[in-house]
Formats: C-alpha cells, sequence, structure tokens
C-alpha cells in the first residue's frame, strides 16, 4: 500500500490515473472503519484533505458551491447554514462533533449509503456533482449520481470536486429519525425545500429505499393546490394528505434498525411536521 | 507532494517524530501509542464511536482512529499529553480529579482533550452546548454528571481569573 497526499486538484487527478485502483480519502470516517476491521486493504491511498480548493466554498447570486472536503462542521454554522438551512439541519445530524469536524459531503457521495444525511439534501436541492478527470469536468444531476445502496456513476478516474446548488428562497429543513440523538444512523429521514423562487416544493427521503427517494406524486399534488409563489398555508388537512402522499412512495424495507412499517410512519410524521414547520 | 511508502515525519506536539518501519495503513490512533509511545490517547472501539482516541488535528477535535495516519504528514498533531507538557496537570485535569470525573478514567484523556477544544473556541458554554460538545465521548462510568461540574468549574475558574 502507497499513501499519497497530493496538494491541487490537478495532481490528484494525475495520481489517479496513475493508480487507478487507488481509494480517494477526505474525512476517512467511513474508509478507515474498514481499514481498522480488515474489510479493505487499497493498495494506493489519495487522500484528498490537503487540497485547499476541496475544502472551500463558495455563496453567489448564481448559486452555491460547495468543496467536496468541505466538513460537516463547516455547514452547521456561519455562511452555509444561513443559505442553506436544511444542509445546516442535516449536518448536525451526523455522527458526535469529533465525526462531523472529519466528515465530508465528498465521503458522503463516494460512499452513497442510502441512509447518508447530506444526500436527501442534495435530492431535495436539485443539486449538481461536479466530477473531475483527466477529461475535464462532468456535471452531473444527484438524481443520476446516486445509482442504488452504495452506488453512483462516479467513473473510476473522477474525483467528486464539489456539488452545486441553484439559490432558492423559502422554507427548507431536515429531520432525521434514529433511536437516540446524538451518533445514530439514520432510520428514516425527509427534507422538505419550498422554493418559491421555482414556485416550487421539493421532498427527498432518506433510508427508505435503495437510493434517497423523491416524492414527486406528492410535490405535484401540492402544486396543484397550493400558491408556492407565497407562504404556504397553515392547513391540518392539507398536511395530512400531504404526508400521507409522501411516505406512499417511500420503499422501506425491515433490517437491524428498523422495520418497514415504523419507517413508513416515521416518513408520514415528519413530513407533516415539516410542511406544517413550513407555514410558520 | 508527498509519496509515503515506509518512512515518514508526523508532527506531534509540537515535536517533529519520524514512524519507521510501519504498516502504511496503520491508524493516527495506533501509530502515537505503539510506534511514537504516547500511551494517552486510549482505543475502545476503532470506529469513531467512543471518542476515547480524541486527538487536535490542525485545530479540530478528531478522533485519531479514523484518521489514516500516513495522511497526517504535515499537519499539526496535540494528544492528551501536549496540553499539560510540562508534568502539572492543566485546569480541566485537575478539575476532573477534584470532581471525581475519573473512575476507570478510559475515557478521559478523549474527554480532556474534547473538553479543552470546546473551552478554546466558546469560553462560556450553557450545559446544553457541553453536551453537544461531549456528545461523543462516551463514558460507561460516571453517567456524566462529575464530568459536566468539573467543566463548569473550569469555566467559572477562568473567567474569575480574566475579571
Ligand atoms: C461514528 C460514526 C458516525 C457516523 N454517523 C453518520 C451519520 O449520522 N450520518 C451520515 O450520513 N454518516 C455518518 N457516518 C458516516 C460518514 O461519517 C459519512 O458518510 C461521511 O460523510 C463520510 O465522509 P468522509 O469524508 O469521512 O469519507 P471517507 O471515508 O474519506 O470516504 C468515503 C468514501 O467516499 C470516497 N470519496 C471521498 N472523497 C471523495 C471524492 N472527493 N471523490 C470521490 N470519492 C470520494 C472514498 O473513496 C470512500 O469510498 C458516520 C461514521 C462514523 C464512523
Ligand atoms: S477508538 Fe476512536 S472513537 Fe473509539
Ligand atoms: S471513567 Fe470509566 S469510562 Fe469514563
Amino acid at each position: 500500500m502507497t499513501v499519497h497526499v497530493p496538494t491541487s486538484l490537478d495532481e490528484a487527478v494525475q495520481l489517479l490515473v496513475a493508480n487507478p485502483t487507488a481509494r480517494l480519502l477526505s474525512g476517512g470516517t467511513d474508509t478507515m472503519v474498514e481499514v481498522n476491521f480488515n474489510r479493505t486493504k487499497p493498495e494506493a491511498v489519495i487522500a484528498l484533505r490537503r487540497i485547499p480548493s476541496l475544502r472551500e466554498y463558495s455563496i453567489g447570486p448564481d448559486g452555491i458551491v460547495i468543496g467536496a472536503g468541505v466538513p460537516y462542521a463547516s455547514m452547521e454554522t456561519g455562511p452555509l447554514a444561513q443559505a442553506l438551512p436544511a444542509l445546516a439541519a442535516a449536518a448536525r445530524t451526523v455522527g458526535s462533533p469529533q465525526i462531523r469536524a472529519a466528515g465530508t459531503l465528498g465521503g458522503n457521495l463516494g460512499t452513497c449509503s442510502p441512509a447518508g444525511d447530506g444526500l436527501p439534501v442534495l435530492s431535495a436541492l436539485n443539486a449538481s456533482i461536479n466530477l473531475r478527470s483527466p477529461r475535464g469536468t462532468r456535471t452531473v444531476p444527484f438524481a443520476e449520481f446516486m445509482t442504488g445502496v452504495k452506488r453512483n456513476s462516479r467513473a473510476t478516474d473522477e474525483i467528486i470536486e464539489s456539488v452545486s446548488v441553484a439559490p432558492t428562497t423559502g422554507f427548507q429543513d431536515y429531520a432525521k429519525v434514529g433511536v437516540r440523538n446524538a451518533m445514530v444512523i439514520s432510520v428514516a429521514s425527509v427534507c422538505f425545500v419550498h422554493d418559491r423562487n421555482t414556485s416550487s416544493v421539493r421532498v427527498a427521503l432518506g433510508a427508505v429505499g435503495p437510493t434517497i427517494i423523491r416524492a414527486r406524486e406528492a410535490e405535484d399534488w401540492l402544486a396543484g393546490r397550493v400558491d408556492a409563489s407565497k407562504q404556504l398555508p397553515p392547513d391540518g388537512a392539507l398536511a395530512t394528505e400531504f404526508a400521507r402522499l409522501v411516505a406512499s412512495a417511500a420503499r422501506p424495507i425491515d433490517d437491524h434498525r428498523s422495520t418497514a412499517a415504523y419507517r413508513r410512519h416515521a416518513i408520514e410524521v415528519l413530513a407533516r411536521r415539516l410542511y406544517l414547520r413550513s407555514t410558520t | 507532494m508527498t509519496d509515503t511508502t515506509s518512512f515518514y515525519e508526523l508532527t506531534v506536539n509540537g515535536s517533529h517524530r519520524e514512524v519507521r518501519d510501519s504498516w502504511i495503513g496503520e491508524s493516527l490512533l495506533y501509530v502515537l501509542r505503539e510506534r511514537l509511545g504516547l500511551m494517552g490517547s486510549k482505543g475502545a472501539c476503532e470506529q469513531g464511536e467512543c471518542g476515547s482516541c480524541t486527538v487536535l488535528l490542525d485545530g479540530d477535535a478528531v478522533c485519531s482512529c479514523l484518521v489514516l495516519s500516513a495522511s497526517a504528514v504535515g499537519s499539526n498533531i496535540v494528544t492528551v499529553e501536549g496540553l499539560a507538557p510540562n508534568g502539572e496537570p492543566s485546569d480541566v485535569q485537575r478539575a476532573f480529579v477534584d470532581h471525581g470525573a475519573v473512575q476507570c478514567g478510559f475515557c478521559t484523556p478523549g474527554l480532556i482533550v474534547a473538553v479543552h477544544h470546546l473551552l478554546e473556541h466558546n469560553p462560556d458554554p450553557s450545559m446544553i452546548e457541553v453536551k453537544e460538545a461531549l456528545s461523543g465521548n462516551i463514558c460507561r462510568c460516571t453517567g456524566y454528571g462529575r464530568i459536566f461540574a468539573a467543566v463548569e468549574t473550569v469555566v467559572a475558574v477562568r473567567k474569575g481569573a480574566g475579571s
């Protein structure tokens, strides 16, 4: 095994060409667990944490770009949290302060677990993933990036450089159910984005299917009933029906963390809660 | 660029330390303890769950079990040993002892690092902020009450000293 510690993205891209089987390493919070328990023994590692450009973000009128190496801790408070409250809410639920100081969106996308807390947010924000390779930069919508449980459409010579999000105006939030408050992998989660700019409400579900699920039917149903260019009406019956439709989009399974029935119920409760929260 | 194979250098508690003849996939926790003889950081889970291995990496409190040691070249690493460099306990360590916040002691070094890190960034935390900041450090013995009392004492004493 060799370990490379490049200091620029170009250098990292070249190293990946020279070592096509190398494992990319950002915060290490997924990869090192595998290494420590001998579940993986990569021939080569390309550590990305000393590449400054990956750890930067920008917030502008045309959108927000978040480097793949920005840790969750930087999303919890400050300008990113103000620009993307749903991402901040999701970041606060990840692991523990130690995990959030190290873990990154690039790693969440690299692992692509359906329970990854960053992913429903990227889905509901219609984020794009920017991938860098010797062929240049390729931009993929999140919906086309995540293809299954721990599967994505990244080519082997591509490095996730950043994610881009168009500016939104309106309420957005993320809610997650787990067995306790800290250090918990999601049992079910919902990201709710009300975007007045595009008069739309977008809802994405985590941990209840092989990929992040968008509740398109519920989104369309709501669009036919409310004027989403304004604040949504505080209508309990509307919220209940909307939440029921959101839950019907879930494709949960029974596993060691929970049951399908509980997960679907949790999605309904969270969807209703987020809808009503958006109206206050 | 640094290609790191079997020899590399780390900066630990302000000193350059050579790491030789190690397997390159070792975690920083393992290297600190087994290669550099710094036994302060503890290893319990090696999967980021317990916080007993907490160190400062370029000023961030992280789990050293999840840091690939060879990728930490060029970073500034501070372990619990580096917080009390002259052999005298720090105010945080002293308060832990005074409050009986140390029982078996296994979680203590990680907690000490986490508390130092918290108070450096937030000198007057609310109790909820203390609990949140220490939520990545698991203690099986104390029930946390004595740990929180120790933190409160340090906050009060530092405030008194500053005024
Ligand atoms: C104790 C603990 C608690 C956790 N709790 C949560 C939680 O609550 N919610 C949650 O979502 N996750 C959780 N995780 C999982 C993990 O922290 C997240 O998935 C995190 O986002 C991973 O980021 P990383 O930078 O540490 O990834 P790494 O381990 O560095 O990488 C993960 C994967 O992504 C690939 N990769 C990394 N960067 C790139 C890149 N730039 N381009 C291409 N591929 C890349 C790597 O090759 C690897 O396959 C937890 C982990 C631990 C150990
Ligand atoms: S040994 Fe690192 S967190 Fe438990
Ligand atoms: S004192 Fe024993 S684990 Fe904390």
